[in-house]
């Protein structure tokens, strides 16, 4: 993906050197939420904080060219689109004339020492240090974006267009849908935003654990979006997982004290470490017995397992994702498949059953089961759990049906289960991987 | 401050008001002085007597017995309130007791800020 407002070729000013356009495109990377977080205070409407952010980005290229690149780029692209702003909302003559206001004026905003100096004047390039406010505005937006009154794709097409700054053709390429479909997405949130109030504010802490178990399931939904690819030829999209792992870093900067924050972020480092592994040369889906653990990014898992320990210290009753990173950094810390401790997988596993009853958790847990008690057990377990029929359609199901069969030698009944498994499955590195299979069983 | 109509559907049961559960009427009784504390404001507030009553006019005139959309849920009643945000009308709405349904929150055209 590509920063957004880098403007084509043929617009960007001649004299922009290399180094003020990689410097503005880097501010876009790492500000983006904060300067736009920042200037929703201001500007009280998404749109129109939107269009003053891009503004002060597309001028920041003649300017630094003019003037040297900042000190603190975000803080000067803060003041610019914060100007832009206020500018904006003096040509309408009056704030009141915007539709709506997202933020009450001085209302039930205790903890909110932001730079009154913007708000009272209109100069900017005074010296800002409002680096705690500005923190609570990225989560204020963050949350914003993930509020349960927007549907989930809603949620997660407005945390890449508003947090991360995507483009809107980025974000609908991100996830196969038409530019069209996914800029009426996001139009549709945001007015939605509009039209019911839904407020730019911290949730009540009554609220804060379910409003933050949305936030971090759509930063794992985009992780896994870009580590699977739901269809198309390659099985990684490289753009999505660093943006979630983006994600997930500022959130554990945010709030350092909350586990489950801890948890996601060892969850996406330590399935982030194998990314080089899991294809073949020829892009066919690798498993993880048949993956080359020394090409595994030992740094990324230590980091894992750090965090992994320090949310499971925290305290009883672990949360779901840091039960899902415990499993992954055991697994990535098991110097051999057959090594793994399959034991111990199990206990999480059904730690992780209690906390978290998800049939797809039912379905690894009976992976690990075939390990700890043989692929019998797991058989029968795979019976309980196609009878329930919350997995119907999905293909692993099938996939990993087919893998005990084979290993129980029972070839027929594999095969025909390889069979159902690919006339479900959309990923094409998926699908020659199953097709493969399906040919060394027919083989007997 | 926005307004928004909060509506409460029921699964309707045959004897109506008279099957809700002394617990949930008293639940009811409560919410008022609830409402007030989330910093919200009642501005009307209704129950419905039973679907059996309701009457459809549709457009052109004609009418007909029962409710436009057949559905075993009903409206069984509607607030309006002043709330400060969508945030504090689903707290209000999450306080709502229920039998069997659901409360929809529904924000109006109010005067512009």
């Amino acid at each position: 993906m590509q920063p957004t407002p880098a403007p084509p070729p043929d617009e960007t000013p001649d004299s922009a050197s290399d180094a003020v356009q990689q410097a503005v495109a880097l501010a876009h990377r790492q500000e983006w939420a904060a300067v736009l977080a920042s200037t929703v205070r201001v500007a009280r409407d998404l749109d129109l904080a939107e269009e003053c952010v891009q503004e002060a980005y597309l001028d920041a290229l003649s300017a630094w060219q003019r003037q040297g690149i900042p000190d603190r780029p975000g803080a000067w692209l803060t003041v610019a689109a914060r100007r832009n702003a206020l500018d904006a909302l003096r040509r309408a003559r009056t704030a009141r004339e915007r539709q709506h206001l997202l933020i009450e004026p001085e209302a039930t905003e205790q903890h909110l020492p932001v730079s009154r100096e913007l708000g009272r004047s209109s100069g900017g390039g005074r010296s800002l240090d409002m680096d705690t406010a500005v923190h609570d505005d990225r989560l204020r937006l963050i949350f914003l974006c993930c509020h349960p009154a927007l549907s989930r794709e809603a949620q997660v097409a407005l945390t890449l267009r508003l947090v991360c700054g995507v483009s809107t053709p980025d974000v609908a390429h991100a996830f196969l849908v038409s530019e069209a479909t996914m800029a009426a997405r996001i139009t549709r949130a945001k007015k939605k935003i509009a039209g019911a109030h839904i407020p730019f504010r911290m949730p009540a802490p009554d609220e804060l654990p379910d409003r933050l178990d949305a936030v971090l399931t759509v930063i794992h939904l985009l992780f896994t979006t870009g580590h699977t690819a739901p269809s198309g030829a390659h099985l990684t999209r490289d753009d999505l997982t660093e943006r979630a792992l983006d994600l997930a870093r500022l959130l554990r900067a945010l709030l350092p004290e909350e586990r489950e924050v801890g948890g996601l972020l060892a969850l996406l480092l330590v399935n982030h470490a194998r990314r080089a592994t899991r294809t073949a040369p020829d892009g066919r889906l690798l498993l993880l017995e048949e993956q080359n653990r020394a090409q595994w990014d030992r740094s990324a898992i230590a980091e894992g397992d750090r965090l992994v320990l320090a949310a499971l210290r925290g305290g009883p009753n672990p949360g779901r994702f840091t039960l899902q990173a415990a499993i992954a950094a055991l697994h990535a810390s098991a110097p051999t498949y057959a090594d793994t401790d399959w034991p111990q997988l199990l206990l999480i596993y059904d730690a992780l059953l209690r906390t978290w009853p998800s049939p797809v958790v039912a379905l690894n847990r009976a992976i690990v089961l075939g390990m700890v008690d043989g692929p019998d057990a797991a058989l029968d377990e795979l019976d309980h759990i196609e009878a329930t029929g919350r997995l119907a359609g999905y293909h692993y199901l099938p996939a990993v049906r087919a893998d005990h069969l084979r290993r129980l030698a029972r070839w027929p009944e594999a095969a025909d289960a390889y069979r159902s498994a690919l006339a479900l499955v959309d990923n094409e590195a998926e699908r020659r991987f199953l097709e493969g299979r399906l040919a060394e069983v027919s083989a007997f | 401050m926005p307004q928004y109509a909060i509506f409460i559907h029921e699964v309707e049961t045959p004897g109506w008001f008279a099957d809700t559960p002394p617990e949930v009427l008293e639940a009811h009784m409560a919410l008022g002085g609830q409402i007030a504390a989330l910093g919200a404001t009642v501005v009307n507030q209704q129950a419905c007597l039973p679907p059996g009553t309701i009457t459809t006019v549709r457009a052109g005139g004609l009418i007909t017995d029962g409710p436009f959309i057949e559905s075993k849920e009903a409206l069984a009643g509607f607030f309006v309130i002043d709330a400060p945000d969508l945030d504090v009308a689903l707290a209000v709405a999450k306080r709502v007791p229920l039998v069997n349904g659901a409360v929809e929150v529904r924000p109006l055209l109010g005067q512009p800020d």
